[in-house]
Protein backbone atom coordinates (compact mmCIF):
# COMPACT_ATOMS: atom_id res chain seq x y z
CA UNK A 1 0.00 0.00 0.00
CA UNK A 2 1.57 3.43 -1.05
CA UNK A 3 2.10 6.38 1.86
CA UNK A 4 -0.83 8.09 1.04
CA UNK A 5 -2.98 5.11 0.39
CA UNK A 6 -2.48 4.24 4.34
CA UNK A 7 -2.84 7.25 5.42
CA UNK A 8 -5.80 7.86 4.17
CA UNK A 9 -6.88 4.73 4.83
CA UNK A 10 -5.80 4.93 8.66
CA UNK A 11 -8.01 8.54 8.24
CA UNK A 12 -10.91 6.43 7.51
CA UNK A 13 -10.27 3.87 10.13
CA UNK A 14 -10.06 6.68 12.66
CA UNK A 15 -13.42 8.16 11.78
CA UNK A 16 -15.49 4.44 11.79
CA UNK A 17 -13.57 2.55 14.45
CA UNK A 18 -11.99 5.21 17.47
CA UNK A 19 -14.81 5.81 19.34
CA UNK A 20 -15.78 2.05 19.70
CA UNK A 21 -12.62 0.69 20.27
CA UNK A 22 -12.01 3.53 22.91
CA UNK A 23 -15.38 2.30 24.22
CA UNK A 24 -13.98 -1.25 24.78
CA UNK A 25 -10.65 0.47 25.69
CA UNK A 26 -11.89 1.88 28.56
CA UNK A 27 -13.73 -1.33 30.12
CA UNK A 28 -10.80 -3.18 29.50
CA UNK A 29 -8.00 -0.91 31.12
CA UNK A 30 -11.01 0.21 33.62
CA UNK A 31 -10.27 4.36 32.55
CA UNK A 32 -10.70 6.93 30.49
CA UNK A 33 -7.06 8.36 30.57
CA UNK A 34 -5.47 4.90 30.27
CA UNK A 35 -8.42 4.06 27.55
CA UNK A 36 -6.92 7.33 25.75
CA UNK A 37 -3.31 6.88 25.43
CA UNK A 38 -4.32 3.29 24.84
CA UNK A 39 -5.95 4.48 21.67
CA UNK A 40 -3.43 7.04 21.00
CA UNK A 41 -0.94 3.86 20.82
CA UNK A 42 -2.65 1.71 18.93
CA UNK A 43 -3.13 3.96 16.22
CA UNK A 44 0.68 4.84 16.21
CA UNK A 45 1.41 1.13 15.65
CA UNK A 46 -1.47 0.91 12.89
CA UNK A 47 0.62 3.45 11.34
CA UNK A 48 3.91 1.89 11.68
CA UNK A 49 2.62 -1.96 10.83
CA UNK A 50 -0.06 -1.45 8.24
CA UNK A 51 1.79 0.01 5.54
CA UNK A 52 4.28 -3.43 5.44
CA UNK A 53 1.45 -5.95 6.92
CA UNK A 54 -1.47 -4.82 4.93
CA UNK A 55 -4.99 -3.96 6.36
CA UNK A 56 -5.89 -6.27 9.20
CA UNK A 57 -8.82 -8.29 8.52
CA UNK A 58 -10.42 -6.66 11.39
CA UNK A 59 -9.28 -3.31 12.08
CA UNK A 60 -11.39 -3.14 15.52
CA UNK A 61 -10.07 -6.66 17.18
CA UNK A 62 -6.45 -5.52 15.92
CA UNK A 63 -6.97 -1.84 17.73
CA UNK A 64 -8.59 -3.20 20.89
CA UNK A 65 -5.72 -5.83 21.32
CA UNK A 66 -2.92 -3.55 20.32
CA UNK A 67 -3.80 -0.55 22.34
CA UNK A 68 -4.55 -2.67 25.22
CA UNK A 69 -1.16 -4.85 25.20
CA UNK A 70 0.68 -1.67 24.48
CA UNK A 71 -0.56 -0.48 27.88
CA UNK A 72 -0.40 -3.76 30.08
CA UNK A 73 3.07 -4.09 28.85
CA UNK A 74 3.92 -0.26 30.13
CA UNK A 75 2.30 -1.07 33.40
CA UNK A 76 3.99 -3.88 33.66
CA UNK A 77 7.29 -2.45 33.17
CA UNK A 78 6.36 0.22 35.93
CA UNK A 79 4.91 -2.50 38.42
CA UNK A 80 8.26 -4.48 38.18
CA UNK A 81 9.86 -1.24 39.73
CA UNK A 82 7.11 -1.21 41.81
CA UNK A 83 7.19 -4.58 43.29
CA UNK A 84 3.38 -5.61 42.16
CA UNK A 85 3.22 -7.44 39.20
CA UNK A 86 1.04 -9.81 40.47
CA UNK A 87 -1.77 -8.11 40.11
CA UNK A 88 -0.81 -6.74 37.27
CA UNK A 89 -0.92 -10.44 35.45
CA UNK A 90 -4.10 -11.13 36.73
CA UNK A 91 -5.59 -8.19 34.92
CA UNK A 92 -3.62 -9.50 31.46
CA UNK A 93 -5.13 -12.58 32.27
CA UNK A 94 -8.39 -11.70 31.87
CA UNK A 95 -10.95 -10.99 28.80
CA UNK A 96 -9.15 -12.81 26.00
CA UNK A 97 -12.18 -14.25 24.95
CA UNK A 98 -13.43 -13.19 21.22
CA UNK A 99 -15.24 -9.91 21.02
CA UNK A 100 -19.00 -9.95 18.95
CA UNK A 101 -20.81 -7.60 17.74
CA UNK A 102 -22.71 -7.60 20.97
CA UNK A 103 -19.94 -6.61 23.19
CA UNK A 104 -19.02 -3.81 20.84
CA UNK A 105 -22.61 -2.32 20.90
CA UNK A 106 -22.61 -3.12 24.75
CA UNK A 107 -19.43 -1.16 25.39
CA UNK A 108 -20.47 1.57 22.97
CA UNK A 109 -23.92 1.99 25.53
CA UNK A 110 -21.93 1.80 28.69
CA UNK A 111 -19.89 4.52 27.36
CA UNK A 112 -23.22 6.78 26.50
CA UNK A 113 -24.75 6.00 30.00
CA UNK A 114 -21.23 7.19 31.61
CA UNK A 115 -20.76 10.43 29.68
CA UNK A 116 -24.74 11.12 30.37
CA UNK A 117 -24.84 10.08 34.15
CA UNK A 118 -26.54 12.39 36.72
CA UNK A 119 -23.94 13.03 38.90
CA UNK A 120 -22.16 15.08 36.20
CA UNK A 121 -22.92 18.94 35.68
CA UNK A 122 -25.55 18.82 32.71
CA UNK A 123 -23.11 21.22 30.60
CA UNK A 124 -20.13 18.26 31.16
CA UNK A 125 -22.87 16.22 30.00
CA UNK A 126 -22.67 17.39 26.75
CA UNK A 127 -19.29 18.04 26.11
CA UNK A 128 -18.08 15.13 27.53
CA UNK A 129 -20.84 13.06 25.04
CA UNK A 130 -19.50 14.84 22.04
CA UNK A 131 -15.88 14.09 22.49
CA UNK A 132 -15.59 10.27 23.83
CA UNK A 133 -18.57 9.29 21.94
CA UNK A 134 -19.38 11.56 19.28
CA UNK A 135 -15.32 11.70 18.45
CA UNK A 136 -15.68 15.50 18.42
CA UNK A 137 -12.28 17.42 18.99
CA UNK A 138 -12.72 20.07 22.02
CA UNK A 139 -12.41 22.96 19.55
CA UNK A 140 -14.95 21.57 17.46
CA UNK A 141 -17.48 21.46 20.38
CA UNK A 142 -16.14 24.94 21.18
CA UNK A 143 -16.92 26.57 17.78
CA UNK A 144 -20.25 24.77 17.59
CA UNK A 145 -21.10 26.30 21.37
CA UNK A 146 -19.24 29.54 20.79
CA UNK A 147 -17.67 28.82 23.93
CA UNK A 148 -13.81 29.07 24.75
CA UNK A 149 -12.09 25.58 24.28
CA UNK A 150 -10.32 25.64 27.33
CA UNK A 151 -13.59 25.91 28.97
CA UNK A 152 -14.82 23.22 27.22
CA UNK A 153 -11.85 21.26 27.87
CA UNK A 154 -12.38 22.14 31.72
CA UNK A 155 -15.89 20.73 31.95
CA UNK A 156 -14.15 17.62 30.12
CA UNK A 157 -11.48 17.24 32.69
CA UNK A 158 -13.87 18.18 35.92
CA UNK A 159 -16.53 15.17 34.78
CA UNK A 160 -13.64 12.67 33.93
CA UNK A 161 -12.32 12.98 37.51
CA UNK A 162 -15.41 12.57 38.96
CA UNK A 163 -16.35 9.85 37.16
CA UNK A 164 -12.66 8.27 38.81
CA UNK A 165 -13.02 9.77 42.37
CA UNK A 166 -17.37 8.55 42.49
CA UNK A 167 -16.43 5.32 41.10
CA UNK A 168 -19.21 5.64 38.23
CA UNK A 169 -19.39 2.32 36.86
CA UNK A 170 -18.76 1.43 33.54
CA UNK A 171 -22.37 -0.59 32.89
CA UNK A 172 -25.35 -0.12 30.95
CA UNK A 173 -27.90 -0.08 34.11
CA UNK A 174 -30.20 -2.15 35.64
CA UNK A 175 -33.84 -2.83 34.69
CA UNK A 176 -34.75 -0.98 38.25
CA UNK A 177 -32.80 2.14 37.41
CA UNK A 178 -33.22 2.60 33.67
CA UNK A 179 -35.46 4.84 32.96
CA UNK A 180 -34.31 7.68 35.08
CA UNK A 181 -30.55 7.29 33.47
CA UNK A 182 -32.26 6.60 30.32
CA UNK A 183 -34.15 9.93 30.29
CA UNK A 184 -31.05 11.54 31.11
CA UNK A 185 -28.83 10.09 28.03
CA UNK A 186 -31.98 10.95 25.96
CA UNK A 187 -32.18 14.97 27.44
CA UNK A 188 -28.50 14.83 26.71
CA UNK A 189 -28.26 14.15 22.87
CA UNK A 190 -32.14 16.43 22.52
CA UNK A 191 -30.18 18.98 24.02
CA UNK A 192 -27.18 18.21 21.59
CA UNK A 193 -30.05 18.32 18.78
CA UNK A 194 -31.94 22.01 19.75
CA UNK A 195 -28.73 23.72 20.12
CA UNK A 196 -27.53 22.11 16.63
CA UNK A 197 -31.57 23.32 15.45
CA UNK A 198 -31.68 26.52 17.32
CA UNK A 199 -31.29 29.76 14.61
CA UNK A 200 -28.83 31.48 16.68
CA UNK A 201 -26.04 32.60 15.42
CA UNK A 202 -22.40 31.14 14.75
CA UNK A 203 -21.41 28.88 12.01
CA UNK A 204 -24.07 27.28 10.05
CA UNK A 205 -22.12 23.57 9.12
CA UNK A 206 -20.72 23.08 12.77
CA UNK A 207 -24.60 23.44 13.81
CA UNK A 208 -25.95 21.05 11.01
CA UNK A 209 -22.82 18.53 12.28
CA UNK A 210 -24.55 18.38 15.98
CA UNK A 211 -28.12 17.59 14.37
CA UNK A 212 -26.69 14.55 12.45
CA UNK A 213 -24.73 13.44 15.44
CA UNK A 214 -27.84 13.72 17.49
CA UNK A 215 -29.52 11.73 15.36
CA UNK A 216 -26.45 9.52 15.32
CA UNK A 217 -26.71 8.75 18.88
CA UNK A 218 -30.75 8.72 18.71
CA UNK A 219 -30.61 5.41 16.36
CA UNK A 220 -27.38 3.70 18.56
CA UNK A 221 -29.88 3.76 21.47
CA UNK A 222 -33.19 2.86 19.47
CA UNK A 223 -30.58 0.07 18.04
CA UNK A 224 -29.37 -1.14 21.27
CA UNK A 225 -32.54 -0.50 23.76
CA UNK A 226 -35.94 -1.41 22.46
CA UNK A 227 -37.55 1.42 24.90
CA UNK A 228 -40.75 3.20 23.81
CA UNK A 229 -39.34 7.13 24.83
CA UNK A 230 -35.97 6.24 22.65
CA UNK A 231 -37.99 5.66 19.43
CA UNK A 232 -40.18 8.61 20.09
CA UNK A 233 -36.82 10.90 20.49
CA UNK A 234 -35.35 9.30 17.34
CA UNK A 235 -38.88 10.23 15.62
CA UNK A 236 -39.02 14.03 16.90
CA UNK A 237 -36.09 14.38 15.96
CA UNK A 238 -36.18 13.28 12.26
CA UNK A 239 -39.50 15.08 11.92
CA UNK A 240 -37.57 18.14 12.75
CA UNK A 241 -34.42 17.66 10.66
CA UNK A 242 -36.95 16.75 7.75
CA UNK A 243 -38.16 20.19 7.56
CA UNK A 244 -34.90 22.02 8.02
CA UNK A 245 -34.02 23.41 4.93
CA UNK A 246 -37.56 24.85 4.54
CA UNK A 247 -37.44 26.81 8.17
CA UNK A 248 -34.80 29.36 7.41
CA UNK A 249 -35.67 31.75 4.20
CA UNK A 250 -33.14 32.91 1.70
CA UNK A 251 -31.85 35.85 4.16
CA UNK A 252 -31.77 33.18 7.07
CA UNK A 253 -35.15 34.77 8.77
CA UNK A 254 -37.20 31.97 10.50
CA UNK A 255 -40.16 30.77 8.66
CA UNK A 256 -43.52 29.91 10.76
CA UNK A 257 -44.57 26.51 10.56
CA UNK A 258 -47.78 27.55 8.27
CA UNK A 259 -45.51 29.30 5.61
CA UNK A 260 -43.10 26.16 5.38
CA UNK A 261 -43.22 25.08 1.89
CA UNK A 262 -43.92 21.24 2.97
CA UNK A 263 -43.30 19.98 -0.58
CA UNK A 264 -40.08 20.24 0.40
CA UNK A 265 -39.75 18.38 3.48
CA UNK A 266 -38.09 15.32 3.62
CA UNK A 267 -40.72 12.00 3.28
CA UNK A 268 -37.98 9.60 3.31
CA UNK A 269 -37.31 10.93 7.14
CA UNK A 270 -41.07 11.21 7.90
CA UNK A 271 -41.82 7.95 6.62
CA UNK A 272 -39.16 6.57 9.10
CA UNK A 273 -40.02 8.71 11.58
CA UNK A 274 -44.16 7.35 11.69
CA UNK A 275 -42.69 3.77 11.83
CA UNK A 276 -40.47 4.42 14.75
CA UNK A 277 -44.01 6.18 15.94
CA UNK A 278 -46.26 3.25 15.34
CA UNK A 279 -44.22 0.92 16.98
CA UNK A 280 -43.62 3.07 20.10
CA UNK A 281 -47.53 3.85 20.74
CA UNK A 282 -48.14 0.22 20.33
CA UNK A 283 -45.89 -0.45 23.48
CA UNK A 284 -48.91 1.61 25.25
CA UNK A 285 -46.15 2.92 27.47
CA UNK A 286 -46.68 6.58 26.36
CA UNK A 287 -43.78 8.94 27.08
CA UNK A 288 -43.27 13.09 26.28
CA UNK A 289 -40.89 12.21 23.04
CA UNK A 290 -43.64 9.67 21.69
CA UNK A 291 -46.23 12.44 22.44
CA UNK A 292 -44.05 15.20 20.61
CA UNK A 293 -43.21 13.25 17.74
CA UNK A 294 -46.81 11.99 17.27
CA UNK A 295 -47.56 15.74 17.42
CA UNK A 296 -44.85 16.90 14.75
CA UNK A 297 -45.94 13.79 12.73
CA UNK A 298 -49.53 15.03 12.70
CA UNK A 299 -48.14 19.10 11.01
CA UNK A 300 -46.24 16.43 8.80
CA UNK A 301 -48.88 14.86 7.75
CA UNK A 302 -50.82 17.28 6.97
CA UNK A 303 -50.48 18.79 2.83
CA UNK A 304 -51.59 22.04 3.95
CA UNK A 305 -52.02 24.23 7.30
CA UNK A 306 -55.64 23.99 7.02
CA UNK A 307 -55.99 20.27 6.82
CA UNK A 308 -54.16 19.76 9.76
CA UNK A 309 -55.89 17.50 11.76
CA UNK A 310 -55.71 20.24 15.44
CA UNK A 311 -58.48 18.15 17.04
CA UNK A 312 -56.08 14.60 17.42
CA UNK A 313 -53.15 17.34 18.11
CA UNK A 314 -55.47 19.20 21.28
CA UNK A 315 -55.99 15.59 22.53
CA UNK A 316 -51.90 14.16 22.10
CA UNK A 317 -51.59 18.13 24.35
CA UNK A 318 -53.99 17.20 26.82
CA UNK A 319 -51.80 13.59 27.25
CA UNK A 320 -48.63 15.10 27.48
CA UNK A 321 -49.71 17.68 29.76
CA UNK A 322 -51.09 14.98 31.98
CA UNK A 323 -47.66 13.52 31.69
CA UNK A 324 -45.28 16.74 31.93
CA UNK A 325 -46.97 19.68 32.94
CA UNK A 326 -45.26 22.68 31.77
CA UNK A 327 -46.72 26.24 31.10
CA UNK A 328 -44.72 26.11 27.84
CA UNK A 329 -46.64 22.61 26.94
CA UNK A 330 -50.20 24.31 28.11
CA UNK A 331 -49.61 27.19 25.83
CA UNK A 332 -48.25 25.07 22.96
CA UNK A 333 -51.84 23.29 23.70
CA UNK A 334 -53.89 26.37 23.58
CA UNK A 335 -52.69 27.56 20.34
CA UNK A 336 -53.95 23.87 19.34
CA UNK A 337 -57.44 24.97 20.89
CA UNK A 338 -57.62 28.21 18.91
CA UNK A 339 -57.07 26.28 15.36
CA UNK A 340 -59.36 23.40 16.07
CA UNK A 341 -62.06 25.10 18.44
CA UNK A 342 -61.50 28.59 18.64
CA UNK A 343 -59.42 31.99 19.89
CA UNK A 344 -62.14 32.68 22.76
CA UNK A 345 -61.58 29.27 24.54
CA UNK A 346 -57.91 29.18 23.74
CA UNK A 347 -57.76 33.35 25.14
CA UNK A 348 -59.52 31.70 28.62
CA UNK A 349 -56.95 29.11 29.02
CA UNK A 350 -53.80 31.30 28.56
CA UNK A 351 -55.25 33.88 30.79
CA UNK A 352 -55.04 31.06 33.48
CA UNK A 353 -51.08 30.58 32.65
CA UNK A 354 -48.11 31.78 34.74
CA UNK A 355 -45.72 32.92 32.72
CA UNK A 356 -44.63 36.38 34.11
CA UNK A 357 -41.42 37.79 31.84
CA UNK A 358 -41.69 35.76 28.58
CA UNK A 359 -42.58 37.14 25.54
CA UNK A 360 -44.01 33.81 24.68
CA UNK A 361 -47.16 34.53 26.37
CA UNK A 362 -48.01 38.65 24.99
CA UNK A 363 -47.07 36.67 21.24
CA UNK A 364 -49.81 34.08 21.56
CA UNK A 365 -52.59 36.50 23.10
CA UNK A 366 -51.45 39.07 20.23
CA UNK A 367 -52.34 36.53 17.63
CA UNK A 368 -55.28 35.37 19.56
CA UNK A 369 -56.61 38.50 19.99
CA UNK A 370 -56.28 39.96 16.63
CA UNK A 371 -58.52 36.77 15.44
CA UNK A 372 -61.12 37.65 17.61
CA UNK A 373 -60.71 41.42 15.77
CA UNK A 374 -59.68 43.22 19.08
CA UNK A 375 -57.01 45.18 17.21
CA UNK A 376 -56.02 47.72 20.33
CA UNK A 377 -55.08 45.44 22.93
CA UNK A 378 -53.64 43.03 20.20
CA UNK A 379 -51.51 45.55 19.64
CA UNK A 380 -50.50 45.99 22.80
CA UNK A 381 -49.34 42.80 23.30
CA UNK A 382 -47.40 42.31 20.41
CA UNK A 383 -45.38 45.17 21.61
CA UNK A 384 -45.10 44.09 25.09
CA UNK A 385 -44.13 41.05 23.23
CA UNK A 386 -41.48 42.43 21.35
CA UNK A 387 -39.66 44.46 24.30
CA UNK A 388 -39.44 41.16 26.42
CA UNK A 389 -38.22 39.24 22.59
CA UNK A 390 -34.23 38.74 23.05
CA UNK A 391 -34.20 37.76 19.17
CA UNK A 392 -33.65 40.67 16.97
CA UNK A 393 -35.45 39.18 14.15
CA UNK A 394 -38.01 37.46 16.14
CA UNK A 395 -38.48 41.43 17.76
CA UNK A 396 -38.57 42.47 14.06
CA UNK A 397 -41.58 40.07 12.78
CA UNK A 398 -43.38 41.12 15.84
CA UNK A 399 -43.11 45.27 15.65
CA UNK A 400 -43.99 44.06 11.66
CA UNK A 401 -47.51 42.71 12.98
CA UNK A 402 -48.33 45.22 15.38
CA UNK A 403 -47.79 48.11 12.65
CA UNK A 404 -49.91 46.44 10.34
CA UNK A 405 -52.97 46.06 13.20
CA UNK A 406 -52.95 50.15 12.22
CA UNK B 1 -2.93 20.00 15.75
CA UNK B 2 -0.16 21.46 17.49
CA UNK B 3 0.25 22.76 20.97
CA UNK B 4 3.36 24.22 23.08
CA UNK B 5 3.68 23.67 26.97
CA UNK B 6 4.82 26.01 28.88
CA UNK B 7 6.57 24.80 31.76
CA UNK B 8 7.26 27.42 34.79
CA UNK B 9 8.26 26.60 38.49
CA UNK B 10 10.16 28.28 41.17
CA UNK B 11 13.54 28.10 40.64
CA UNK B 12 14.35 27.85 44.85
CA UNK B 13 11.28 24.93 44.92
CA UNK B 14 13.16 22.68 42.12
CA UNK B 15 16.98 23.45 42.53
CA UNK B 16 16.56 23.50 46.35
CA UNK B 17 17.35 20.05 47.23
CA UNK B 18 14.20 18.38 48.32
CA UNK B 19 14.18 14.49 47.18
CA UNK B 20 10.73 15.31 45.41
CA UNK B 21 12.26 17.79 43.20
CA UNK B 22 15.36 15.49 42.61
CA UNK B 23 13.62 12.77 41.34
CA UNK B 24 11.42 14.78 39.42
CA UNK B 25 14.80 16.68 38.05
CA UNK B 26 16.35 12.86 37.32
CA UNK B 27 13.15 11.88 34.97
CA UNK B 28 13.02 14.84 33.45
CA UNK B 29 16.28 14.21 30.93
CA UNK B 30 14.23 11.28 30.31
CA UNK B 31 10.72 12.33 30.01
CA UNK B 32 11.40 13.61 25.80
CA UNK B 33 11.85 9.74 25.10
CA UNK B 34 8.62 8.79 26.51
CA UNK B 35 6.89 11.36 24.19
CA UNK B 36 8.93 10.50 21.04
CA UNK B 37 8.02 6.93 22.17
CA UNK B 38 4.57 7.73 21.40
CA UNK B 39 4.48 10.07 18.83
CA UNK B 40 3.09 13.39 20.50
CA UNK B 41 6.93 15.11 20.94
CA UNK B 42 7.70 17.58 17.96
CA UNK B 43 10.37 19.72 19.70
CA UNK B 44 11.44 20.81 23.09
CA UNK B 45 14.01 22.09 25.08
CA UNK B 46 14.87 23.14 28.84
CA UNK B 47 15.72 26.74 29.49
CA UNK B 48 18.56 27.91 31.76
CA UNK B 49 17.84 30.49 34.59
CA UNK B 50 16.57 33.37 33.39
CA UNK B 51 19.90 35.60 34.91
CA UNK B 52 22.23 34.23 31.60
CA UNK B 53 19.05 36.16 29.42
CA UNK B 54 19.19 38.99 27.49
CA UNK B 55 15.63 40.81 26.45
CA UNK B 56 16.09 43.15 23.37
CA UNK B 57 13.61 45.67 21.23
CA UNK B 58 14.13 47.60 18.42
CA UNK B 59 12.42 51.10 18.00
CA UNK B 60 12.79 53.55 15.27
CA UNK B 61 15.10 51.01 13.77
CA UNK B 62 17.55 51.17 16.81
CA UNK B 63 18.37 47.49 18.78
CA UNK B 64 18.37 48.43 22.72
CA UNK B 65 19.12 45.35 25.44
CA UNK B 66 19.33 44.83 28.80
CA UNK B 67 20.13 41.73 30.85
CA UNK B 68 17.75 40.00 32.74
CA UNK B 69 14.33 39.98 32.72
CA UNK B 70 15.19 40.51 36.46
CA UNK B 71 11.34 40.15 37.51
CA UNK B 72 10.50 39.75 40.93
CA UNK B 73 8.67 36.66 40.01
CA UNK B 74 8.94 33.85 42.18
CA UNK B 75 8.17 31.48 39.06
CA UNK B 76 10.32 31.51 35.68
CA UNK B 77 9.39 29.75 31.89
CA UNK B 78 11.94 26.74 32.27
CA UNK B 79 11.00 24.84 29.47
CA UNK B 80 9.07 24.28 26.16
CA UNK B 81 7.78 21.46 24.50
CA UNK B 82 6.09 21.15 21.37
CA UNK B 83 3.50 17.99 21.08
CA UNK B 84 1.18 16.99 18.52
CA UNK B 85 -2.33 16.35 20.07
CA UNK B 86 -5.96 15.44 18.28
CA UNK B 87 -7.15 18.31 20.19
CA UNK B 88 -6.96 20.67 23.55
CA UNK B 89 -7.83 17.56 26.26
CA UNK B 90 -5.19 15.28 24.62
CA UNK B 91 -2.98 18.14 24.99
CA UNK B 92 -3.68 18.34 28.57
CA UNK B 93 -3.31 14.82 29.41
CA UNK B 94 -0.32 14.24 27.56
CA UNK B 95 1.52 17.79 29.01
CA UNK B 96 -0.08 15.85 32.95
CA UNK B 97 2.43 13.13 32.08
CA UNK B 98 5.74 15.65 32.73
CA UNK B 99 7.37 15.47 35.58
CA UNK B 100 7.66 18.87 36.55
CA UNK B 101 4.39 19.27 36.71
CA UNK B 102 4.13 18.02 40.33
CA UNK B 103 6.19 20.48 41.17
CA UNK B 104 6.03 23.99 39.36
CA UNK B 105 2.80 24.58 36.18
CA UNK B 106 2.42 23.45 32.51
CA UNK B 107 0.09 26.15 30.65
CA UNK B 108 -0.56 24.70 27.23
CA UNK B 109 -1.35 27.10 24.24
CA UNK B 110 -1.82 25.65 21.00
CA UNK B 111 0.34 26.84 18.70
CA UNK B 112 -1.04 29.46 16.03
CA UNK B 113 -2.22 28.37 12.56
CA UNK B 114 -1.59 31.15 9.98
CA UNK B 115 -4.22 29.85 7.76
CA UNK B 116 -6.99 31.29 10.14
CA UNK B 117 -8.19 34.44 10.55
CA UNK B 118 -5.97 36.83 13.37
CA UNK B 119 -7.63 37.60 16.41
CA UNK B 120 -9.82 40.40 16.52
CA UNK B 121 -9.59 42.36 19.84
Amino acid sequence: MSVAGTHACLETVYRTEARRVLATLIRLLGGFDAAEEALHEAFAAAAEQWPRQGLPANPYSWLVSAGRFRTIDCWRREARLAGTLPELLALSEQTAEPITPEDIADDELRLIFVCCHPALAPDARIALTLREVGGLTTEEIARAYLTPAPTIAQRIVRAKARIRDEDIPYEVPDRGELPARLESALQVIYLIFNEGYAATQGPSLTRADLCAEAIRLGRLVVDLLDQPEAHGLLALMLLHEARRATRVDANGDLVLLEDQDRSLWDRGLIGEANGLIGRALASRQVGPYILQAAIASIHAEAARTADTDWTRIVELYDELVALAPSPVVELNRAVAVAMATGPAEALRIVDGLDMAGTHLVPTVRGELLTRLGRYDEARAELELAARLCTNERERSVLLGKARRLG
Amino acid sequence: MRYACLIYYHPQTLFGGSPQANAALAECAGYDEVLKASGHFVTGEALVLPEEAMTLQVRDGKMSAVDGPFMETKEVLGGIIVIEARDLNEAVRVASGHPLATIGHIEVRPVVDFSQPRPVL
